[in-house]
């Protein structure tokens, strides 16, 4: 297991009357790659400006390799971030803002040339070096952030949402590069994203966030299999979540119908909250189904089809199949007990965002 | 149709109303004869005693030094000015622009009463309370040509140099320098023009002996006027004009240039 590199101990930050971060704790191990995953405004982009040194907690403390960092200005801090908004120097050419912190770091012209244009390849824009900024797309000219970042060879890669304005063919082929980068040159990457199918690609670890707290830390299977609740389950990937009651150990009952599940500790008749992934609701033959339902809508979406359907327990279900049920026939639907997912109610609004402390960070590598 | 036309002759008449006056200004500094009336033949001759006059010549030297000298101070004073303005809170922003703007809105004669005052207590007034008084009136002007130009620069880049490893100083002179220059420019020859503009402050800031050519061309008029003035006027309208060309191309040449740029990529 490698050492942690980052840690944040404690962390809380306000912008006038708003909490942003509360009490966050979290730490990052060397060579991992880990991805900050939430809603708009959850505080992604403020715990990456933390790091990085252009916002200072209010209270807490960023460690890097057991030293407090807290009060280091950016410019001595061992990291390079690639931001948001790309923000590349518009008055400079490519070639000029990539070489920029070379410059600062005295390496020379040969050096500094061979770098450009390894980086240039990497992002897959070689001969770019004489355009200006302004002359790129959105696309390239994130590309540029990621290969002015890139040169310095940074211990640790802070990327904020650096793949957003591409293309998904591009994207892919991004997040290839990027995994190989990491790979090849030992990289730690704090990843910010609000796509969690490029969360669940790339990451060792995924940090849910929601409204500043922390969700749930784990690998990206944990995180899609065993979410910690609703709104992990919710945000990653689509769900169904659905109101049930626990009956006894092993026993949810759904819309007056029980089911059988494997989850176990609960409450006797404890309201639960149910979770079943679409691709996990499985459709047939009228007969053979443990409930039965019609189909309200089906949509293409390539690689399968979309299907709503009112089922006879009065709870409408998504489901995704390769096969083509047609709007308004009448289907069987069956759910194994191991992809039923039991979760507590949150008890009250507050609880709704729960606070990392009451799950251990059990991030693995 | 109509509309088009009278646009035309609309723009001029107000063009014969702003520039025949200096139009008559310079064909009378031509004029062989002292009459403001009578066209007797053309000549170089009042020219040629002005430039002769060792007063005159005098005069246009403490003028341009005052000019360029507090041009050049008030865009330093007014460049720290700005980016102190620019870095303070909301409130304090609007506070501090208050007083900014006093002292540009202010009466010139209150202003030139006022520092002469405070001048005569500390100094004796010559060409440096001049020149003080002339840096005073344009460290406004500066700030409002700077602050405009930080408010719409994009902050992140120059977070991205300190990323990088820039310092702070570094940063500001590689990265914020060179977006703020045009604004820097444009505040130093509008300082420029103020200063070469002003009388009442100079008039009241002046010690003896000293004359700017704005003070000298008010003395001479009292003895009555001189064709010598009309030329001073005309060189004096000549080298605002210069500047102004100059002003145009210095910041539209870099958009041209940018344009071309781009062009030649698209
Ligand atoms: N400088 C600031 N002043 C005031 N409020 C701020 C500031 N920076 C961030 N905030 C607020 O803090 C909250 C978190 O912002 P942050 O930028 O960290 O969100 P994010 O998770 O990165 O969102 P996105 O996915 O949209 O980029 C938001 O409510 C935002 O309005
Ligand atoms: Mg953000």
């Amino acid at each position: 297991m490698s050492k942690k590199l980052i840690e944040l101990k404690n962390i809380s930050k306000s912008f006038g009357n708003t909490m942003v971060l509360d009490e966050l704790n979290l730490y990052i191990r060397e060579n991992e790659f880990v991805t900050l995953l939430g809603p708009s405004g959850c505080g992604k982009t403020t715990i990456l400006r933390i790091i990085g040194g252009f916002e200072t907690p209010d209270v807490g403390s960023v460690f890097f390799d057991g030293k407090d960092i807290t009060k280091l200005p950016p410019n001595r801090r061992q990291l390079n971030t690639v931001f948001q908004k790309y923000a590349l120097f518009t008055h400079m050419t490519i070639a000029e803002n990539i070489a920029f912190g070379l410059r600062i770091r005295k390496k020379d012209n040969e050096y500094i040339r061979e770098k450009i244009k390894y980086a240039l390849d990497l992002v897959n824009l070689p001969g770019y070096e004489d355009r200006m900024p302004d002359s790129l797309s959105g696309g390239q000219q994130q590309r540029i952030a990621i290969a002015r970042a890139i040169v310095n060879e940074p211990k640790v890669l802070l990327l904020d949402e650096p793949l957003g304005a591409l293309d998904l063919k591009l994207r892919q082929e991004m997040q290839y590069e990027l995994i190989r980068l990491k790979n090849e040159l030992g990289i730690t990457f704090i990843y910010v994203t609000h796509d969690q199918e490029e969360a669940l690609t790339m990451s060792d670890t995924i940090v849910v966030m929601n409204q500043g707290y922390i969700q749930q830390i784990g690998t990206p299977e944990s995180i899609y299999n065993e979410p910690t609740n609703a709104f992990v389950a919710d945000f990653i990937g689509e769900s169904n979540i659905i109101d049930g009651i626990m009956l006894e150990d092993r026993l949810v009952s759904i819309g007056g119908k029980s089911f059988e599940c494997v989850d176990t500790g609960f409450e006797k008749n404890e309201p639960v909250d149910v979770v079943i992934r679409p691709e996990d609701v499985e459709l047939g033959p009228v007969e053979g189904g443990q409930t039965t339902g019609v189909v309200t809508s089906i949509i293409f979406k390539g690689v399968h089809y979309e299907i709503q359907i009112e089922s006879a327990i009065g709870i409408t279900f998504m489901a995704q199949t390769t096969l083509n049920f047609p709007a308004g026939s009448h289907v069987g639907i069956s759910v194994i007990p191991d992809n039923f997912q039991i979760m507590h109610k949150p008890q009250s609004e507050d609880e709704e965002i729960l606070n990392i402390e009451d799950y251990p960070q059990g991030q693995p590598l | 149709m109509i509309a088009k036309w009278l646009g035309k002759v609309y723009i001029g008449i107000v063009m014969v109303f702003l520039y025949a006056p200096i139009a008559v200004l310079i064909a009378l500094s031509f004029n062989a004869s002292k009459s403001r009336v009578l066209w007797t033949g053309f000549t170089f001759r009042w020219y040629r005693t002005l430039f002769g006059s060792s007063a005159i010549m005098k005069a246009f030297g403490t003028t341009l030094a005052l000019a360029l000298l507090s041009a050049a101070t008030a865009s330093l004073i007014g460049l720290f000015a700005a980016l102190g303005i620019y870095s303070m809170r909301k409130s304090g922003r609007r506070v501090m622009l208050f007083f900014t703007n006093i002292p540009l809105l202010n009466a010139d004669i209150v202003t030139g009463i006022a520092l002469m005052l405070w001048f005569v207590r500390f100094l004796p007034l010559g060409f440096s309370s001049i020149l003080l008084a002339h840096v005073t009136f344009n460290i406004p002007y500066v700030i409002l040509c700077i602050l405009p130009k930080l408010e719409t620069m994009d902050i992140r880049q120059f977070e991205a140099a300190r990323d990088l490893g820039a310092t702070t100083l570094y940063a500001f002179l590689r990265i914020m320098l060179p977006g703020l220059m045009p604004g820097i420019l444009a505040g130093f020859f509008m300082a420029v023009t103020m200063s070469m503009d002003d009388f009442v402050i100079t008039y009241f800031t002046k010690g003896p002996g000293v004359n700017t050519l704005s003070t000298l061309i008010y003395g001479e008029i009292r003895k009555g006027i001189k064709p010598e003035m009309y030329a001073l006027s005309s060189v004096l309208f000549l080298l605002v004009l210069i500047i102004l060309i100059a002003v145009n191309i210095l910041t539209g040449s870099k958009e041209d240039k940018y344009i071309t740029k781009n062009k030649e990529i698209g």
